[in-house]
C-alpha cells in the first residue's frame, strides 16, 4: 500500500477540564439528559458572550510541546460561519490563520522502523451539539438537538499527508492519545471525546475527504474501505474526484456527502467578541510542567529496571500501565514484573478486551510474584490466579487455597515419580532405548498425577535420578 | 395610598398609553410597580432608586420580552439579564419597558421596526432618529426619565440630536455589552439618553465598569465618577472644529448652530481651531462594510430552531429556515445580512472586510493626531434635523449618508456625547463633543457648562 | 462586478434566506449601487496599514476553569418553538 498517501484531522475533547471553553458549563456531560449542561453562552442565545477557558489554552500548549510543535507569539479566534443545528450561533468559534502550535513531529512505529509523522497545527475550537435523528439522517422526519456537548473544548491535530496506510493511521492515533493521557488532559475512554477526519489519496489521485469516524477501530476500517474504493475505481480506469465523504460506522462504507463544487464556504473571520492571546511566554513554565512522555519513560524503564525494550515499549504506551508496573516492580524482581504486566496481564486483559484500569490493584499482583518467587504456586498456578482475579475478583491468598493452587510437598512429587515408574515399564524402555519423547511422556503422567502442582523442574530433576538409578 | 414613586409611575404609565410616539414595544408594568413600591418602603435604595429608566429592545431582560424590533424574536422572553441592566437594578432603577428601535439597530429613522415607526414628540410626522428612536422619543416625550441605547454608528447620538436630549457614546469597552444582542460587535456600545447632562453622567456612572463576561470589556484601574465632572467651567479647553464634518448635504441652519455653540464656549473661555481628519470621507464606506459583515454572522442564529419566529409546516432544514428568515426579518436587515455575507465570502474579504479594518486605522490615526493639538472635537451630530417619515425609506444608501458624522466615533472606538444646541424652526439641532480614549470627563464638563449658560434644553410642544 | 440576479440568489442561498422575484431584482439594484459607492475606498492606498480589528488593543482575557450553574432543562427549552423529550426539535437535514 505504498501508493497510499492519508492525512488526519484529530479532533480531542479536552474532557480532564472542568469547565467548557467558553462558559462556566460542566463538562461533564456524558450519559445525562439532553440539555441540562447549557447556558445563554453555550446555547448561542443573543446577547450571550464567550469568554475563554485560561487552562484549555494551557493544556493545548501543552499538548503541542509535547508533539514537538513551535507555540505561537499571537494566536486568535476565528469565526467559521455556516447553518447547521447543532451550531447554536450559525457559526463555530475556532482557530484559523494563527493557529496556537504548528510544525510539529510525532514518531510512529511501522513495524519495527520509527518514522516521523508531521504535525501541520494543533488548535482549539468549541464541539458542536449532538444530532439525534429517527432511523438514519436520510430517512429521518425531524431532528433533535441536544446541546449539552455545545462547547466543549476540543483541540484539533492536523498532520501533514505523511501516513502510508490505516494501520499507521491507528498507530499515530493510539500514540497521540497516549500523548494525551499521559498530559492528563485527556479521557479516551469517554464516547465521542476522539473523533477522526481523513485526507485519503492514491498517489497522483484526487484527495477525498472522510468526515466523522467517531472510533478508535472505526479510523482503520474507514481507510481501508475507502482506499480499496480508490482502487477498485482506477482498476476499472474511473477518475476519483475531489469530495468530502461521510463513513457510515454501522454500514461500514463511505458515502458521497458533497463534491468540490458544493464545497462550503465558511466566510472566516476574526471573532470580535474575543481578544487575540500572546501567550508565548508561558511556554517555558509550561514546558517545566509537562509530564515524562512515553518515549522517554521507555528509555528511563530499559535504563532503571534492565528490562528489555519491547518490554519498556509495551508498559510504557499508556500511562496507566507505566504507573501500574512502577508500582509492581518497586516491591518485585523488576524484570520478573515486566514479564508478568506486560505479556500475561496485558495479554489477559487483551483477551477479554478490557483496559488496564478494569485490573486489580498491583498490590495483588505483587502478592502473586511473591508467591511465585519462593515457591508456593507455579506460572501456571499465577496464570490461572491472574484470570480468576480478573473474572470473578477476590484475594489472590484465598484463590490459591480455594483451588488449590500450592506447590506439593517434595515427597509427594517423589512418591508420584516412583509410582509412575512402576506403572509404565515400556516407557522407562523407551527412555533407555534413546527415545527422548518417552520421557516427556513420563513428565506429562507425574504432572497429571500431581494435578499439575508439582514444580515441573522439580519433576524433571527427581525424574532424571531415577532413571539414572535403575 | 401608593408612596410617591409608585404614583408618579402610574402617572407615567397613563401617559405612555395615552401617546401616538409608539416608543415603547413592551411594558414591564408589574415589575416596575412592584419596584417602585418597593423603593416607597425603603426596601430598595440605590443611585436610581425610584427612577423610571426606560431599555432598548435589543438589551436583554430576564423575563421581559426582547424582540429587537423584529418579527423573528416574536415572543424570545430570555433566561437572564444583560450586565447594564443587572447594574440598573442593583442601584434601585424602575425598569419601565422596553423601546423601540431601528430592526436589530440596523438603521437611522426607527421605521424599520415590526412593530411600527416611532415618531418624534417635536413632530409626529418626522422620524425620531434612530436606531435607538423609542428611547429618544420616550426620554424628550417624559415617557421614563432617562433610557439605555446602543450606539453602533450614531444610533445613541442620532436621536438625541434629532429629539432634542443628551446622548452618551461610551469608549468601546467601557459599558458592558454582555447581553447586548450583537449588531456590529466591534462597534457598538451601551450608552446613556437623559433630558439633561447630570442624568446622563449618573447613568453612564451606573453602566460603566469592567464586567469580566465581556471579554472586550476594559478593566481600568480606578473606576472613574462622571457625575463629579458636571463642573461648569471650559477655561484653556481646547476645541478641535474637524472642517470634514461640515460637508456638502450639511443643512446650514444645523453648520450655523453648531458655529455658534462653539463661539458660546469660546466665550466661557475655550480655545477652538479648526483641524482636519483627512480620511473622514472613507469612514462611511468603512463603517457600513464592517458593520455588515459582522452582522451577517450575528443574525446566524435567529433559526427557529432553539427560540424566536417558527412558522408554516417543516421541510428540511435549509428549506425551512430560508423561509422563517425570509418571513422573520425585514428589508434592511436582509440586505445587510446579504451584502455582509457576500463581503466576507471567498476572493472579497480582502477588497472590502480587511480593507475597510485598515480604513479604520486611518481614521482612528486621524484622531489620534488629531488629539495631539486639541482637547476635544466640536462637530454637528447629524448633518440635518430629522426628516420626515417615509423620506429615505427606498433609497437605502440616501440613508445611510446621514450617519457622515457619526461612524467615525465608532470605527475609532472614541467616546462622543451629543447635546441640544438650537433648533430648525421646532426641530432640534445637535452639537456632538468628541474626546480621545476615556475622554469622557472632558466631554461631560464641556457638555455641563454648555447646557447650564444656554437655553436649548427645552420640552416639545405639548408636553 | 455588477451584481446579478443570479448573485443575488446565490447569496441568499448562503445567507439562507429565500426571496421572491421582485426581492430579487429590487436587492439586485441597490447592492449594485451601495456595492458602487464602497468603491470609495479602493480610491485610498493602504499598502502597509495594519488591520485595526479591536479597537482598545486588549488581549489575553480569560476566565478561569470553573464550573458554574447551568440552565435548568426547562429554561434552556422555555422559547423553543417545538420539543420534544428534553430536546429541542428541528426540520429533518435532508
Amino acid at each position: 500500500m505504498s501508493d497510499v498517501i492519508i492525512g488526519l484531522e484529530v479532533h480531542c475533547q479536552l474532557n480532564k477540564l472542568n469547565s467548557k471553553l467558553f462558559c462556566g458549563c460542566s463538562t461533564r456531560q456524558q450519559g445525562l439528559e439532553p440539555n441540562v449542561m447549557t447556558c445563554p453562552v453555550c446555547l448561542g442565545l443573543p446577547g450571550a458572550l464567550p469568554v475563554i477557558n485560561k487552562k484549555a489554552v494551557e493544556y493545548a500548549i501543552m499538548v503541542g510541546l509535547a508533539l514537538n510543535c513551535k507555540i505561537a507569539e499571537h494566536t486568535q479566534f476565528y469565526r467559521k460561519n455556516y447553518y447547521y443545528p447543532d451550531l447554536p450561533r450559525g457559526f463555530q468559534i475556532t482557530q484559523y490563520d494563527y493557529p496556537i502550535a504548528f510544525d510539529g513531529v510525532l514518531t510512529v512505529d511501522t513495524d519495527g522502523e520509527e518514522r516521523p509523522i508531521r504535525i501541520r497545527r494543533v488548535h482549539m475550537e468549541e464541539d458542536p451539539g449532538r444530532l439525534v435523528h429517527q432511523g438514519s439522517i436520510e430517512t429521518s422526519k425531524f431532528v433533535l438537538v441536544d446541546y449539552n456537548r455545545s462547547g466543549m473544548p476540543l483541540l484539533e491535530v492536523v498532520t501533514e499527508p505523511d501516513l502510508r496506510s490505516p494501520k499507521e493511521a491507528r498507530r499515530f492515533i493510539n500514540k497521540l492519545r497516549n500523548i494525551l493521557e499521559y498530559l492528563d488532559v485527556f479521557d479516551g475512554s469517554l464516547e465521542g471525546a476522539l473523533r477522526v477526519d481523513a485526507n485519503v489519496s492514491l498517489k497522483g489521485g484526487a484527495r477525498v475527504e472522510i468526515k466523522n469516524i467517531s472510533s478508535y477501530k472505526g479510523v482503520e476500517r474507514a481507510l481501508l474501505f475507502e482506499i480499496s474504493r480508490q482502487q477498485n475505481m482506477r482498476r476499472r480506469g474511473i477518475r476519483v474526484v475531489q469530495e468530502t465523504r461521510h463513513y457510515d460506522d454501522e454500514r461500514n462504507c463511505t458515502i458521497t456527502l458533497r463534491t468540490k463544487e458544493q464545497a462550503e464556504e465558511y466566510r472566516y473571520y476574526p471573532e470580535p467578541d474575543l481578544v487575540p492571546l500572546a501567550v508565548k511566554s508561558w511556554e517555558s513554565e509550561l514546558k517545566g510542567r509537562l509530564p515524562e512522555l512515553p518515549d522517554a519513560k521507555r528509555e528511563r524503564f530499559k535504563r532503571q529496571y534492565g528490562i528489555s525494550d519491547s518490554h519498556a515499549k509495551v508498559l510504557t504506551a499508556e500511562i496507566r500501565v507505566a504507573n501500574y508496573y512502577e508500582r509492581v516492580a518497586e516491591r518485585c524482581d523488576p524484570r520478573m514484573a515486566a514479564t508478568w504486566v506486560a505479556d500475561y496481564l496485558k495479554g489477559e486483559l487483551n483477551y477479554r478486551d478490557r483496559d488496564i484500569r478494569d485490573a486489580f490493584p498491583p498490590e495483588k499482583m505483587v502478592y502473586i510474584l511473591e508467591q511465585l518467587s519462593n515457591g508456593t504456586i507455579t506460572d501456571k498456578g499465577a496464570v490461572e490466579v491472574i484470570r480468576a482475579l480478573l473474572d470473578e475478583g477476590g484475594d489472590p491468598k484465598d484463590i490459591i487455597l480455594a483451588r488449590n493452587l500450592a506447590k506439593v510437598e517434595t515427597d509427594i512429587t517423589r512418591a508420584a515419580v516412583a509410582e509412575v515408574l512402576k506403572e509404565n515399564q515400556a516407557a522407562i524402555m523407551d527412555y533407555k532405548a534413546g527415545k527422548a519423547q518417552a520421557f516427556n511422556y513420563l513428565v506429562g503422567m507425574v504432572m497429571k498425577k500431581t494435578g499439575g502442582r508439582a514444580d515441573p523442574a522439580e519433576v524433571n530433576l527427581l525424574l532424571r535420578e531415577s532413571l539414572e538409578c535403575t | 395610598m401608593p408612596g410617591q414613586y409608585e404614583e408618579s409611575l402610574h402617572k407615567t404609565f397613563d401617559r405612555i398609553k395615552r401617546s401616538r410616539l409608539n416608543a415603547y414595544i413592551t411594558l414591564n408594568v408589574e415589575d416596575a410597580i412592584k419596584t417602585a413600591k418597593a423603593v416607597d418602603e425603603g426596601r430598595v435604595t440605590g443611585r436610581l432608586a425610584g427612577v423610571p429608566v426606560a431599555v432598548k429592545d435589543c438589551i436583554t431582560t430576564k423575563g421581559l420580552l426582547t424582540t429587537c424590533g423584529s418579527k423573528i424574536l416574536s415572543g424570545y422572553v430570555p433566561p437572564f439579564d444583560a450586565e447594564v441592566v443587572a447594574r440598573l437594578k442593583r442601584e434601585g432603577a424602575v425598569i419601565v419597558g422596553k423601546t423601540n428601535m431601528d430592526e436589530f439597530a440596523m438603521g437611522t429613522s426607527t421605521e424599520s421596526s415590526y412593530y411600527g415607526p416611532t415618531r418624534n414628540p417635536w413632530d409626529l410626522s418626522r422620524v425620531p432618529g434612530g436606531s435607538s428612536g423609542g428611547s429618544g422619543a420616550a426620554v424628550a416625550g417624559l415617557e421614563c426619565r432617562m433610557a439605555l441605547g446602543t450606539d453602533t454608528g450614531g444610533s445613541v447620538r442620532c436621536p438625541a440630536s434629532f429629539c432634542g436630549i443628551v446622548g452618551i457614546k461610551p469608549t468601546y469597552g467601557l459599558v458592558s455589552r454582555y447581553g447586548v444582542v450583537a449588531y456590529a460587535n466591534s462597534l457598538e456600545q451601551v450608552g446613556p439618553m437623559a433630558r439633561n447632562v447630570s442624568d446622563a453622567a449618573l447613568l453612564l456612572d451606573v453602566i460603566a465598569g469592567h464586567d469580566p463576561k465581556d471579554s472586550t470589556s476594559v478593566d481600568t484601574a480606578d473606576k472613574v465618577s462622571y457625575v463629579n465632572y458636571l463642573i461648569d467651567d471650559v477655561k484653556g479647553l481646547k476645541i478641535g472644529v474637524p472642517k470634514e464634518y461640515f460637508g456638502e448635504g450639511t443643512d446650514k441652519r444645523v453648520e450655523n448652530a453648531v458655529w455658534s455653540a462653539i463661539m458660546r464656549l469660546n466665550k466661557l473661555g475655550a480655545d477652538y481651531r479648526e483641524v482636519s481628519l483627512p480620511h473622514t470621507k472613507y469612514a462611511l464606506a468603512a463603517y457600513y462594510i464592517i458593520a455588515m459583515c459582522e452582522a451577517s454572522s450575528n443574525l446566524a442564529r435567529f433559526d427557529g430552531l432553539r427560540y424566536g419566529l417558527r412558522t408554516g409546516k417543516d421541510e428540511n432544514w435549509h428549506t425551512t429556515f430560508s423561509r422563517i428568515r425570509a418571513e422573520g426579518f425585514g428589508e434592511e436587515v436582509k440586505r445587510r445580512i446579504m451584502l455582509g455575507t457576500y463581503a466576507l465570502s471567498e476572493g472579497y474579504y480582502g477588497k472590502y472586510y480587511l480593507k475597510a479594518l485598515k480604513v479604520r486605522t486611518l481614521i482612528k490615526q486621524d484622531f489620534d493626531k488629531a488629539f495631539k493639538d486639541v482637547d476635544i472635537l466640536a462637530a454637528p451630530t447629524m448633518p440635518f434635523p430629522a426628516f420626515r417619515i417615509g423620506e429615505h425609506v427606498d433609497d437605502p444608501l440616501s440613508m445611510y449618508m446621514a450617519d457622515v458624522n457619526t461612524v467615525p466615533v465608532n470605527l475609532a472606538g472614541v467616546p462622543s456625547i451629543s447635546v441640544p444646541c438650537g433648533f430648525a424652526g421646532n426641530l432640534p439641532i445637535g452639537i456632538q463633543f468628541i474626546g480621545g480614549l476615556f475622554d469622557e470627563p472632558k466631554l461631560i464638563r464641556t457638555a455641563y457648562t454648555f447646557e447650564l449658560n444656554t437655553d436649548f434644553q427645552k420640552l416639545p410642544e405639548g408636553f | 462586478m455588477a451584481i446579478s440576479v443570479k448573485d443575488v440568489k446565490h447569496i441568499a442561498s448562503l445567507a439562507c434566506i429565500d426571496l421572491d422575484e421582485a426581492q430579487e431584482e429590487r436587492f439586485a439594484r441597490q447592492f449594485n449601487s451601495i456595492l458602487e459607492y464602497f468603491k470609495e475606498l479602493d480610491g485610498l492606498n493602504t499598502e502597509g496599514v495594519e488591520p485595526t480589528y479591536h479597537v482598545i488593543g486588549l488581549n489575553n482575557v480569560f476566565r478561569e476553569d470553573v464550573v458554574e450553574p447551568s440552565l435548568p432543562q426547562e429554561e434552556a427549552l422555555r422559547n423553543a418553538p417545538k420539543k420534544e423529550k428534553g430536546y429541542f426539535k428541528g426540520p429533518r437535514i435532508v
